[in-house]
């Protein structure tokens, strides 16, 4: 059987317009939220979040370092922050000047939750106000959810297959879940997966805000605003950003002499079919998936170090640990279990990806990132290591992530170290 | 160089992200600077708001290089 490893690793996050920036500030128990500066909140009942930065700022994004001035002016931030991330990925993998045999077995499996929200705002504002014949050309496919797989391809010369998951909060674990499948079923030795969302805009916002799924009480306190798992929990605070991996057919990385962080072992699916924005209240989906993934990979409950949790800081958090206990055990059988949407916010379609990203790089440096915020644990958390306040070095061999989105939908993916 | 083309330029070079001194009048939108269709019916719509001139679909069609472009609005412009 065909195995698949980790090889490479982009991110640009609230916290970092790379991995290592990233991942210093997230285990330094570092915040990325603030008050939303991209556009005036006026009137709008959240008006926090966690933005990628400037590149003025100490751990700001660069756009100008990966995607091209004209590329950047035609597309929506989702689009920009993916074809960054799959840069980073290819450059870490060694992968950026690929022989031409091997960019025919080299894929694109980048998506996205909602993917050009802001660009279609304001199109549509400008439809309105100065006609049809006004609407930029570079519309449609500046906004299209598969144009950063498209585009990525096109920059690189990437001809293996060219996917793009899009199910909501889910979009990111599916993403790496579908591309390791089709290197397992030899659609290709090689591929970029993972996902991006770039939603802080007036509609975005306002839309999460009016489905009532944001935080709306801790506008003056934006840090304190993700707080997973404590009772004063009351809403997500919207992220964006995008994060993406080269997975790679085993034989092939090793051949090559490539760095391996992990093997991507197990990958479960579920629906809940329930409700379209909550999630159902015994948690079955989510159990569901949780124990296919572990059953693909072969491993028992035990075995699990890490969870990165979807934990979103809304009352589905109760939901989903409920779901891990009966998985795990009552203390979850020793694994730690953290929510880093406590620090970078919900990345949405990105999510999945950037966790994913953290569970490798837990796995690499033998220590797991925290759950801010968690002052006042809620009841039913007792005897679980939610890693509170700061980050915890500890044995890291095998992990789990989960991703579940609005529709009902669920993921979640076990990587393990390769040994 | 004419205000007309200046301002040519500078809508050139801000739209396709190229060196100023590579749009000259002689340039080719496709071949010397990069552009592709699309970015036609961008820059037209550039122009347009620019100038405050209408370029139909046909004559646009007929613009190939920055000077066409720039000639076709001196000789429209209000």
């Amino acid at each position: 059987m065909r195995r698949v490893v980790v090889t490479g690793l982009g991110l640009v996050t609230p916290l970092g317009g790379d991995v290592e920036t990233s991942w210093k500030n997230l285990i330094a128990g570092r915040s990325g939220a603030g008050p939303i500066t991209r556009f005036d909140t006026e009137g709008q009942k959240c008006t926090i979040a966690c933005e990628v930065k400037g590149k003025d700022h100490e751990y700001g994004f660069d756009p100008d370092k990966r995607v091209d001035h004209k590329v950047q002016r035609q597309v929506d931030p989702f689009i920009i922050y993916g074809i960054d991330a799959a840069g980073q990925a290819l450059e870490d993998a060694g992968l950026v000047d690929m022989d031409e045999e091997l960019k025919l077995r080299t894929g694109c499996s980048i998506g996205s939750g909602i993917g050009g929200l802001p660009g279609i705002e304001l199109e549509s504002v400008n439809l309105h106000e100065r006609g049809p014949g006004r609407v930029s050309p570079h519309f449609v496919h500046g906004r299209l959810i598969n144009l950063i797989s498209g585009q990525v391809s096109i920059k690189y010369g990437l001809m293996g297959p060219n996917h793009a998951v899009v199910t909501a909060c889910s979009t990111g674990a599916h993403s790496i879940g579908d591309a390791a499948r089709m290197i397992k079923d030899d659609d290709a030795d090689v591929m970029l997966a993972g996902g991006a969302e770039g939603t802080i805009n007036p509609l975005g916002v306002a839309g999460f805000a009016q489905a009532r799924a944001l935080n709306m009480s801790m506008n003056d306190r934006p840090t304190e605003a993700s707080r997973p798992y404590d009772k004063g929990r009351d809403g997500f605070v919207m992220g964006e950003g995008a994060g993406v991996v080269v997975l790679e057919e085993y034989e092939h990385a090793k051949a090559r002499g490539a760095k391996i962080y992990a093997e991507v072992v197990g990958y479960g699916l579920s629906g809940d079919a329930y409700h379209v924005t909550a999630p159902h209240p015994d948690g079955k989906g989510a159990e569901l998936s949780m124990r296919m993934a572990l059953k693909k990979a072969g491993l028992d409950p035990s075995d699990i170090d890490y969870v990165n949790a979807h934990g979103t800081s809304t009352m589905a958090d109760t939901i989903e640990l409920a779901a891990a206990k009966r998985v795990f055990g009552d203390d979850l059988g020793g694994a730690s279990m953290s929510s880093t949407k406590s620090a970078i916010g919900h990345l949405l379609g990105g999510a999945g990806a950037v966790e994913s990203i953290f569970c490798i790089l837990a796995i690499r440096d033998q220590i797991v990132p925290p759950t801010l915020n968690l002052d006042d644990p809620d009841d039913g958390t007792e005897g679980v290591d939610l890693v509170p306040h700061t980050a915890k070095e500890r044995a890291v061999h095998a992990v789990l992530n989960n991703s579940f989105g609005f529709g009902g939908t669920n993921a979640s993916l076990v990587m393990k170290k390769v040994d | 160089m004419s205000d007309t083309a200046d301002r040519v330029q500078k809508i050139v070079v801000e739209h396709l992200g190229v060196e100023a001194d590579k749009v000259t009048q002689e340039a080719s939108f496709i071949d010397d600077l990069g552009a592709d269709s699309l970015d036609i019916v961008e820059l037209v719509m550039a122009f347009e708001e620019e100038f405050g001139v209408e370029i139909p679909d046909d004559a646009a069609e007929k613009i190939a290089t920055v000077g066409d472009a720039t000639k076709y609005i001196e000789e429209h412009k209000g």
